[in-house]
C-alpha cells in the first residue's frame, strides 16, 4: 500500500483524495506498460498471421501482394509506427481487425465478453459467500470438531484441480441429480454450473487467508479487552475480529477477480462456454496479434479495476489509513 | 475475621495449564472499597489470577481446586452467558497495554458506548449523553470532538484514560487493573493512577492492581499480596508489610528494588585534569526523516563524562534520547557541534578515526531475547567481535571467552545454548560480555535493564558498578526510570522535546532540580513519601 503523499497542487483534495488520484494514476501507468510489453512481444514472435493465412502457395499470391495485406491490417511495416497507430486507434475504440475471421476484433470481443464476465461476476460472487460461510463457520459453530473440519478444508480445497472438480459438478448436479441441464439454456442458468466450479479454487486461498488472519486478530490485546466488557463471541467476531481481519483476503479478492477475467480457459472449455477464453485459444492458435492484444487488455483492464477497487475500498475499511499519522500532525504544530 | 462481606472470596485455589500447575492454594479477600496490590515478578502468577478471575484464561487451563466468588457468587462454574453480564457490569478490567487495547478501527465513543449498548437499555441519545459525560470525567475538556476520534489520534495516556472510562462506566464493584500504567511515562503514570484512585472513590468500587512495581504499590494500595512461584508469599496492610516484612522472598524484593534506595554506585573520582572520556558540546541533530522536515530533533546538548564514571540521560519517551545515542555512537552526523571521544573528534578526519572509536565504545541495547541472534550458540555471539577486532588464533579466543565469562559471572556450560534457551538476565550478561569482548572504554548502555524483574535487574546492576570498579569503564546510562539512574549515575542529563533541561551532578539533581520539569519527573515517581534516606 502506497502512502498518502503527492504534490503539492493535490493538497487541496485532502488525504483521500489524494491517495486515489495517486491509485487512479498508477493504474493507468499499468495498462500503459501492459500494452507495450504485451505488443513487442507480439512483434517478436517468429511468422505472423498474414503469413499464416496468405503464404499458402495455392493462393499464389506475391511477397508484394502479402507486404500490402499487412499494411492493410496494421497500418505500417514499421513497428513504432504501429505502435503509435495502435495506440492511437484503441483509445478510439477500435481494437482493428480479426485476421483470420476478418471480422472486427470489437465485435468478437463484444460477443465473447458478456460470457466472461457473467461467469466471472458470479463465481466471484460465490467465492465470497464461501469465503465468509468458512470463517463464520470455523470461528463460531458450537462443535469443536466441526470447527476444525472448516479450519482444514480450504487447503484441502485448494488440491482440486478445477478441470476435475468442473467434471464432478456437471456429474452430480447435472446428470445425477437433474438440477440443472449442462446445455441448451439461458446465458444466467448457464453459468451457474461454471460458476461454482470456479468459485471454489478461488475461495480456497481467500478463506485460507482470512482464517489465519482471524486467529492473528484474535490474539490481539483489544479482543481480550473488550471480552471483558461482557461482549458475547458472536458480537466480538463480528463487530471486532472480522472487520479487523477482512483486509490482507480483500487484496486477494482484488487479485483473483483479474484472474478470473484473464484465466477463465479451462473453465469455458470443460463447460462449453464461448467466453474470452474460448476466444483466447482461437485467437493464439492462428497467431491473430489484434485479437491477442484486445484480450491481454481486457484482462489487464479487469486486474487493474479489481485492485484499484480494493485499494479504495482499504482506507474505508482501516481509519488508520484515512488521515495523515498522527505523529505528523503533533510536530509540524508548532 | 471481619462482619464486612468481601467483595472478592478467593479460597484455596489452583490452576494448572495443561499438566503445569500455574497458581497453587490462593487465598484471599477484597473489601469493599479497598485497594489490593498483587504484586510479582514475572511468572509469579500474578497476571493468571487477575485473567481466572475474570474466567479469560486460555482454554487449557483449569482448575484443580478451590472457589472463586464474586459478592458471594460463585464465577467457577457460571456459564458463559451469565459471565456476559458480570464481566463489565461486575467486574472492571483495565489493561496493561492501554495502545493495542482498542478496536483500532473503532471511534472511541463508539468502544466507550459498546458497555453501555451490551448492559443497559438506554437509548441512542441517553447513550451518547452518558459517554460524554464519562470522557470529561476522566479529563477530556472536548469530549463533542473526542466521540469520534480514532484510537491512533490519541497517545498511549489518553488511551488508557478512554479504558478507565470503559472500565468505571457501569460503575461495577471490583476494578481489575493489570500493571494498567506499565506501558507509559513516570509523569503519565501520576496523572492516570490518580485519576482511577478518584473514580474508584467516587463509585465506591475496590480495586485489585497488579504491579510488579513495590513502590507503586506502597504509594496507592491499602493491602498488598505478595506472590511468588505461583503462591502467596505474603500478604498484609501495606503499612504493615512494608514496615515489617515476613517473608524472606518480600525482604529481598525490598532489599532489592531501587525506589528504596537511592545509591549504589561510587561516588565520584575526584582527579578532574584528566580528558575526559566523552565530551559533548552544543550538539545539535537532525533526524533527517521527511515526517519531521529538517527541524533538529536534539538541540544544543552539552556534557561531559569523567572515565570511569557513568553519565545517566534520562529522558520520556520522544524526548530524542535515541536520536542522541546515535550521534554519540557516531550513527548519524550532527548539524552543529561535536562529539570528543577521548578527546578526539568523532565527526572530523572524514570517518578515519570511527573504526577505532568504535571499539573503544560499545552499544548494549534494551531488550535482552532481540539484541542476540537466535540461531547462534552464546559461544558464537561472544566470538565475533573476538574475530572482527583481533587477528588472534582460535586457543587465544577461546581462553578469551572464558575469561569474559567469568568476568559477568556465567557458568562455562552456558557456551553451547541458544539465546531461547536462557534467561532474561543471562542474555544481558551474555550482551554484556560481547560488548566488553572489544575491550571498549566506553559502554553505552540504552535501557539495559528496563525489561528485567527487579531482583534480577538488582544483580546486573551490581555487576554494572563492579566492571566499571575492575576495568575503569565509563558509562553512559540511558533509562526513563529515574530511580535505576539515580542508584548508577555519577552524573545525569534530564532531556525533554529534544532540550537539556538540567544537567550535574545525580545528587545534586535530586536533591535540587532547577528545572520545573525535573520537580515533575522526580515528584511523579512513586515511592517518593517512604524515602526515608
Amino acid at each position: 500500500m502506497s502512502s498518502f503523499r503527492s504534490g503539492s497542487s493535490l493538497d487541496a483534495l485532502g488525504g483521500f483524495g489524494r491517495y486515489a488520484l495517486t491509485q487512479v494514476f498508477r493504474a493507468i501507468v499499468i495498462l500503459w506498460g501492459a500494452f507495450t510489453v504485451t505488443f513487442f512481444l507480439l512483434q517478436m514472435m517468429p511468422g505472423d498471421a498474414v503469413m499464416i493465412r496468405f503464404m499458402d502457395p495455392e493462393l499464389g499470391l506475391s511477397p508484394e501482394q502479402i507486404e500490402a495485406m499487412r499494411v492493410l491490417y496494421s497500418g505500417s511495416s514499421n513497428p513504432l509506427v504501429q505502435y503509435v497507430h495502435t495506440i492511437g486507434q484503441m483509445l478510439q475504440g477500435n481494437f482493428g481487425y480479426s485476421v483470420q475471421l476478418g471480422v472486427p476484433v470489437a465485435t468478437l470481443i463484444a460477443a465473447a465478453l458478456p460470457v466472461t464476465l457473467r461467469l466471472a461476476a458470479v463465481g466471484f460472487l460465490l467465492s465470497l459467500l464461501w469465503t465468509l460461510a468458512i470463517a463464520v463457520g470455523a470461528s463460531l459453530l458450537p462443535l469443536r470438531w466441526l470447527r476444525q473440519a472448516l479450519h482444514a478444508l480450504p487447503g484441502f480445497w485448494s488440491a482440486i484441480p478445477l478441470y476435475w472438480s468442473g467434471i464432478l459438478i456437471i456429474q452430480l448436479l447435472s446428470f445425477r441429480l437433474h438440477l440443472l441441464p449442462v446445455v441448451g439454456v439461458g446465458p444466467w442458468e448457464g453459468v451457474i454450473l461454471p460458476a461454482i466450479a470456479v468459485s471454489l479454487p478461488i475461495a480456497a486461498p481467500q478463506a485460507k487467508l482470512l482464517l489465519q488472519q482471524i486467529e492473528e486478530t484474535e490474539q490481539l490485546p483489544f479482543v481480550m479487552a473488550i471480552r471483558t466488557k461482557g461482549a458475547s463471541r458472536a458480537s466480538v467476531f463480528f463487530r471486532h475480529i472480522l472487520p479487523n481481519s477482512i483486509i490482507p483476503s480483500l487484496t486477494m479478492a482484488g487479485l483473483v477477480f483479474g484472474e478470473l477475467i484473464a484465466g477463465a480457459i479451462v473453465t469455458e472449455t470443460v463447460f462449453g462456454l464461448n467466453g474470452l477464453g474460448h476466444l483466447t485459444r482461437e485467437a493464439v492458435s492462428g497467431q491473430d496479434v489484434a485479437v491477442l492484444q484486445a484480450i491481454v487488455m481486457i484482462g489487464a483492464t479487469g486486474f487493474v479495476v479489481a485492485n484499484l477497487t480494493v485499494d479504495l475500498l482499504i482506507p474505508l475499511i482501516n481509519p488508520t489509513l484515512r488521515s495523515a499519522p498522527a505523529g505528523r500532525k503533533e510536530t509540524s504544530g508548532s | 475475621m471481619s462482619v464486612v462481606t468481601p467483595v472478592l472470596d478467593v479460597s484455596d485455589l489452583s490452576f494448572a495449564y495443561g499438566e503445569k500447575t500455574a497458581v497453587e492454594n490462593i487465598s484471599f479477600r477484597l473489601l469493599p472499597g479497598r485497594i489490593t496490590a498483587l504484586i510479582g515478578e514475572s511468572g509469579s502468577g500474578k497476571s493468571t489470577i487477575a485473567k481466572a478471575i475474570i474466567r479469560l484464561l486460555p482454554p487449557n487451563a483449569h482448575v484443580l481446586q478451590g472457589t472463586l466468588s464474586l459478592n458471594g457468587q460463585s464465577l467457577l462454574n457460571v456459564r458463559l452467558r451469565e459471565l456476559n453480564k458480570i464481566r463489565g457490569r461486575q467486574i472492571g478490567f483495565i489493561p496493561q497495554d492501554p495502545s493495542s487495547s482498542l478496536d483500532p478501527r473503532i471511534p472511541v465513543g463508539r468502544q466507550i458506548e459498546e458497555i453501555l449498548q451490551l448492559h443497559t437499555s438506554l437509548g441512542r441519545y441517553e447513550r451518547r449523553e452518558r459517554v460524554l459525560h464519562l470522557l470529561e470525567r476522566v479529563g477530556f475538556p472536548e469530549p463533542e470532538r473526542c466521540f469520534s476520534k480514532f484510537p491512533h489520534e490519541f497517545s498511549g495516556g489518553m488511551k488508557q484514560r478512554i479504558l478507565i472510562a470503559i472500565a468505571v462506566a457501569l460503575a461495577p464493584p471490583l476494578i481489575i487493573a493489570d500493571e494498567p500504567t506499565s506501558a507509559l511515562d513516570v509523569t503519565v503514570q501520576k496523572q492516570i493512577l490518580d485519576l482511577l484512585g478518584r473514580l474508584r472513590e467516587e463509585n465506591g468500587s475496590s480495586l485489585l492492581m497488579i504491579t510488579h512495581d513495590l513502590a507503586l504499590a506502597r504509594d496507592r494500595a491499602d493491602d498488598v499480596i505478595v506472590m511468588q512461584g505461583g503462591r502467596i508469599a505474603e500478604q498484609n496492610t501495606t503499612r504493615l508489610l512494608f514496615e515489617n516484612p515476613q517473608s524472606p522472598y518480600t525482604r529481598k524484593l525490598l532489599a532489592d528494588s531501587p525506589a528504596f534506595h537511592p545509591r549504589l554506585a561510587s561516588t565520584l573520582p575526584s582527579d578532574r585534569t584528566e580528558t575526559p572520556a566523552i565530551e559533548v558540546s552544543d550538539l545539535t541533530i537532525s533526524h533527517n526523516s521527511d515526517r519531521h522536515g529538517s527541524k533538529p530533533t536534539v538541540r544544543n546538548i552539552s556534557f561531559s563524562v569523567q572515565p570511569g564514571t557513568t553519565h545517566g540521560i534520562i529522558g520520556e519517551s520522544g524526548s530524542g534520547k535515541t536520536t542522541l545515542l546515535r550521534c554519540l555512537m557516531g550513527l548519524i552526523p550532527p548539524l552543529a557541534g561535536s562529539v570528543l571521544i577521548q578527546g578526539d573528534d568523532i565527526f572530523s578526519g572524514h570517518g578515519k578515526k570511527r573504526p577505532a572509536s568504535f571499539r573503544k565504545m560499545q552499544l548494549v541495547y534494551q531488550n535482552p531475547w532481540s539484541s542476540l541472534d537466535p540461531r547462534q550458540t552464546v559461544r558464537r555471539i561472544i566470538e565475533e567481535p573476538l574475530r572482527n577486532h583481533f587477528r588472534k588464533d582460535a586457543a587465544w579466543r577461546l581462553a578469551r571467552i572464558h575469561e569474559l565469562l567469568e568476568r559477568v559471572h556465567l557458568p562455562q556450560s552456558i557456551l553451547a545454548q541458544h539465546p531461547s534457551e536462557i534467561s532474561g538476565g543471562q542474555c544481558q550478561r551474555v550482551a554484556l560480555a560481547r560488548a566488553l569482548a572489544a575491550e571498549p572504554d566506553i559502554l553505552v548502555l540504552d535501557e539495559f535493564v528496563s525489561a528485567l524483574d527487579v531482583t534480577v535487574q538488582a544483580r546486573i546492576l551490581d555487576l554494572l558498578v563492579e566492571l566499571q570498579k575492575e576495568l575503569r569503564l565509563t558509562f553512559v546510562f540511558v533509562s526513563h526510570d529515574l530511580a535505576v539512574v539515580r542508584q548508577i549515575a555519577d552524573t545525569i542529563s534530564v532531556i525533554r522535546r529534544g532540550t537539556q533541561e538540567e544537567y550535574g551532578p545525580t545528587e545534586e539533581i535530586f536533591e535540587q532540580p532547577a528545572s520545573p520539569y525535573t520537580r515533575t519527573l522526580l515528584q511523579a515517581i512513586p515511592g517518593q513519601k517512604h524515602l526515608g534516606t
